[in-house]
């Protein structure tokens, strides 16, 4: 599975390059993104879900989270 | 008599201010809730450049000021201005042009539509005399009141109650991390248990969860009654929650006839202070008669912010 790590990227890049990442990628595609805990996993979570992304799970690790996500269709 | 320059009418409704200078007067311009048409905009720069100084001034309670207006331009500000399109706003003893964020439309954390009450209490209620003193009225679209709605004779601000629907949750935790009031917790099942003793209705375990699995089961607007700011100020405190967004006016009305009627003889009084000689309860008990599902059970007087010295406890 494609990892992203977004860590140490602030709001709103972190979602503007989660965006272009997921440009690249088949729609049903399973990806990961690694975020900061703080605002990028309240936000970031959410702006790509009213994108049309199915989100699968998100869990915290060590001082970060994992976001799982399917890519949506337009 | 001398022959009458100016139409005296215009000076009636208030929102013409003597300045220092000779002849020169401020125009305070009716900008309900800050929200402003970029037409409007540019009118009124035509016009503030035409009679005034060079510059405006957009007062702290969301007004534009035009400044340095000759009294004798006064007919022709307010025939340029356009009577329909900016109206003059009001001083004294009146209720006064509603202010608010810019609530649900396009801000983030807005819960309800703060410019649609603004407008609608500005059209309905704005310049009614009290009789007393200022009135003043703000909208909140969230709790967390950047317009500082609990410093106006009523300020509301908008409030939803969540709801869970457990088979969206995917356990991530992040809306109990997120509620700073300490309502959520993850249970056993690693779901979250919601406390609603704690809640303050601000909406942010709604905005973060990243289903959607909370959604808001209730929504409408917290009043507080009672405060003001200036020399002596007052914080509001609550009366009503979850008040429906169509009947803020009537709301709203009924404090006013409360007003009227408790500070008759007391002169220049504001309605904090009123309520402080009267008792909450007699302000609650009445506002139960109209809106028994919404007052809450008591509250407690306008808390008083000791801003001026001698502070308590000092000797000067
Ligand atoms: C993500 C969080 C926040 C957002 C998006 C936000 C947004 C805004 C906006 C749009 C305004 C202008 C409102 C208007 O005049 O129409 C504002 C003003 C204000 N905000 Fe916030 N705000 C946030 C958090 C906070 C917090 C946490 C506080 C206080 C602890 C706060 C205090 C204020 C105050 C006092 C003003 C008025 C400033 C003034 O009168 O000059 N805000 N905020
Ligand atoms: S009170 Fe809430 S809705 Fe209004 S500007 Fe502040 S954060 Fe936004
Ligand atoms: S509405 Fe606010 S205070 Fe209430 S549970 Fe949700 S986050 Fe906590
Ligand atoms: S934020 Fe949503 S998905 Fe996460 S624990 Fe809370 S309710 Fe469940």
């Amino acid at each position: 599975m494609q990892s992203i790590d977004l860590r140490g990227v602030t709001c709103p890049t972190n979602f503007v390059m989660a965006k272009l990442e997921l440009e690249d990628v088949e729609v049903g595609t399973t990806v990961e993104f690694f975020l900061d805990d703080g605002e990028p996993v309240k936000n970031v979570p959410r702006s790509l879900k009213d994108e049309g992304h199915k989100l699968l799970g998100l869990q915290e690790r060590e001082g970060y989270y994992v976001l799982t996500l399917e890519k949506g269709g337009e | 008599m001398a022959e009458q320059k100016i139409d005296l009418r215009n000076l009636k409704a208030g929102g013409f201010i003597k300045e220092r200078g000779k002849d020169l007067f401020t125009v305070r311009l009716r900008v309900p809730g800050g929200r402003m048409s970029v037409d409007r905009l540019s009118k009124i720069a035509e016009v503030a450049q035409k009679y005034g100084k060079g510059y405006v001034h957009l007062s702290v309670r969301q007004s534009i000021e035009l400044i340095n207006i000759n009294f004798a331009d006064f007919d022709a500000v307010v025939a340029e201005l356009g009577e329909e399109q900016q109206k003059v706003a009001s001083c004294g003893a009146r209720v006064r042009v509603p202010t608010a964020c810019g609530g649900c439309e396009y801000n983030p954390n807005g819960l309800v539509d703060t410019q649609k009450s603004a407008l609608e209490v500005d059209q309905k209620l704005f310049g009614t005399a009290t009789g007393h003193h200022k009135f003043k009225v703000c909208f909140a679209g969230c709790p967390f009141d950047c317009p500082k709605s609990a410093i106006n004779d009523v300020g509301f601000q908008g409030a939803v109650w969540p709801k869970l629907d457990a088979d969206g949750c995917i356990s991530c935790g992040l809306c109990a991390k997120s509620c700073t009031e300490g309502a959520l917790s993850m249970g056993a099942d690693n779901k979250p248990v919601f406390d609603a003793a704690r809640c303050i209705y601000c909406g942010d375990c709604i905005k973060v969860c990243p289903t959607g699995a909370w959604s808001a089961e209730r929504k409408g607007y917290t009043v507080r009654i009672g405060g003001k700011w200036g020399r002596r100020p007052l914080v509001g405190t609550l009366y009503a929650t979850f008040v429906p967004e169509e009947r803020v006016v009537e709301f709203i009305a009924t404090v006013l006839a409360w007003y009227q009627e408790k500070a008759e003889g007391a002169g220049r009084v504001r309605l904090g202070d009123v309520i402080i000689r009267e008792g909450w309860q007699s302000l609650l008990e009445r506002l139960r008669g109209y809106f028994p599902e919404y007052v809450v059970k008591e509250t407690i007087a306008p808390q008083v912010i000791q801003s001026q010295l001698p502070l308590p406890g000092q000797h000067v």
